[in-house]
């Protein structure tokens, strides 16, 4: 195994999820295990339930079964912080928020209409930096190319360093290097902290390049394994080709 | 009162300063711009025009459930029910996926229909016809009072609760995972806006109300680049429209209502063709 913070210690376990929308069934009984260090990536056709996934971990949609975090150094069970990237975002052109307005709106309680704060500010450009993102700290998030957006979100989604980063892949306004370069980012993101990530793709031969383990899901796991076993498999052919 | 009414006539030495009902208007009109101000920015955001344009009619619906059971403070029964019917729209806008629009509508056009006949069938119609268009001349002194606990109530829940708003309009799910209760913060939100539209409608009137939450922050939203600025400009447009609209209908006798909106909406067209200059 190369060199990395992960410790390989901890696991969130997503135990029995179902949703249901009235009387459709949109996921049942989801089973996964995501240990820190790994990239876990979710795989599936349209409809299959992915994002309902991501929104059932994070508590916006209702759902039965519940998410466990442990700490298998302690042997104890702790609440678990999710940092999240959402595929898209309510914004136009030109809107009067900036990148700073988003971050500090999401870390801090001073209201961002009132007063800019100049440590607030430090803080989000030192965290930017992370992701070679301190020059936009003052433009318009709708004036963003979507690889830039994608950088910005992913340094609020990593203050501070969450246990479970959960990534939902852009389909739109990002062209193919933009999104080898998200894989990149969230690849170096793996080896530089302790964290599990989780990822929903759309582009399968970046998965085959960098996920740990791939998750089909079709309402529920339909196939789970490293990326050459999930890929050869008899259930991702019946959906992909 | 008395020491506010000699501090407005020394700053304002005017001819229209000297009557009492200007001076309720005035106070009136300070205290309300910056709060339609304030809310309209997040209204625009959150593409909520539509929605606070149908809370605005349920008013309609509100004084005639009061008037059947016989409230006598019609205030009671207007914001009663715009609290009813502002968490209900909310409710079954997001039970459904698509076309937040056309249930809005249908929430609307019952609720004006539902008030128009109940009115209209006992015979009150033209006794509260004056809601439609409103009229801030007849403002009394504790209904200015209600409107500074108004003004302060909005200024402290702004100021602890706007990032929160914020990052939900922007993204619930991103939200969510910041801890936030978006549902919580979200029923709140309109529940506040039902009460301030409702304790000002009789002033303001149910045809003109929405335009002065919309316009001065869609004014603003044009040219302003962050969120201070946009907050900032949204307030000064506000004022600057509702006192100089005060003015210009006492000398040109034109009702004050039509006359704030229309120079609020003077300064959406002239921001509007500024957008390109400035944001460029």
């Amino acid at each position: 195994m190369e060199q990395s913070a992960a410790c390989g210690l901890h696991c969130t376990k997503i135990n029995h999820i179902g949703v249901k929308f009235g009387k459709e069934v949109i996921l049942k009984d989801v089973n996964i295990h995501i240990h820190c260090g790994q990239l876990t990536v979710i795989i599936g056709r349209n409809g299959a339930g992915k994002s309902t996934l991501l929104k059932a971990i994070l508590g916006e949609v209702e759902h039965t079964g519940n998410i466990t975090f442990m700490d298998m150094k302690e042997n104890v069970a702790k609440k678990i912080k999710i940092g999240y990237v959402p595929q898209s975002i309510n914004i136009e052109r030109h809107m009067p928020t900036t990148v700073y307005d988003l971050f500090a709106s999401c870390i801090c309680h001073i209201p961002v209409f009132l007063k800019k704060d100049k440590k607030i500010y430090q803080e989000i450009k030192n965290q930017l930096k992370l992701f070679g993102a301190e020059r936009l700290i003052d433009k318009s998030i709708g004036d963003l190319s979507g690889g830039e957006l994608q950088r910005v979100l992913l340094s609020i989604a990593t203050k501070p360093v969450p246990n479970l980063l959960i990534l939902d892949e852009p389909v739109s306004g990002i062209d193919k290097n933009g999104t080898r370069d998200f894989y990149e980012l969230v690849n170096n993101l793996k080896a530089k902290y302790d964290m599990s990530i989780l990822l929903v793709s759309h582009d399968l031969e970046l998965v085959r390049k960098y996920a740990d383990r791939v998750i089909l899901l079709d309402k529920e796991v339909m196939k789970e394994g490293t990326p050459e076993e999930v890929f050869k498999s008899k259930e991702f052919r019946e959906r992909f080709e | 009162m008395e020491a506010i009414y000699g501090i407005l006539e020394t700053i304002l030495p005017f001819e229209f300063m000297e009557y009492a009902f200007m001076k309720n208007a005035f106070l009136a009109i300070i205290l309300i711009s910056p709060i339609f101000a304030i809310l309209g920015t997040m209204i625009v955001n959150n593409k909520m025009a539509f929605f606070s344009d149908a809370l605005g009619h349920s008013a309609l619906t509100g004084i005639a459930i009061g008037m059947v059971l016989g409230i006598s403070n019609m205030n009671i029964s207007m914001i009663f029910f715009a609290i009813v019917f502002a968490l209900l729209l909310n409710f079954v806008k997001n039970k459904t996926n698509y076309g937040a629009d056309t249930i809005i509508s249908v929430f609307s056009s019952i609720a004006i229909a539902l008030g128009l006949a109940m009115l209209a069938q006992s015979g009150n119609f033209n006794k509260y016809s004056s809601y439609l268009v409103g009229d801030i001349l007849s403002i009394s002194n504790s209904e200015i009072l209600y409107l500074l606990f108004a003004f302060i109530a909005v200024g402290v829940f702004w100021y602890f609760t706007f990032n929160k708003l914020h990052v939900t309009s922007i993204n619930s799910t991103l939200a969510k995972s910041r801890g936030i209760n978006t549902k919580l913060i979200d029923n709140i939100f309109v529940v506040l806006i039902a009460i301030i539209v409702m304790i000002s409608i009789r002033w303001i009137g149910i045809l003109l109300i929405n335009s002065l939450l919309i316009l001065p922050a869609a004014s603003s939203r044009n040219v302003a680049k962050n969120m201070r600025s946009y907050h900032f400009i949204s307030v000064l447009f506000s004022l600057f429209s509702g006192i100089t609209g005060l003015i210009m209908s006492y000398y040109w006798n034109i009702p004050t209502g039509p006359m704030i909106v229309l120079i609020s909406g003077i300064i959406y067209f002239i921001t509007f063709g500024l957008k390109k200059v400035v944001k460029e």
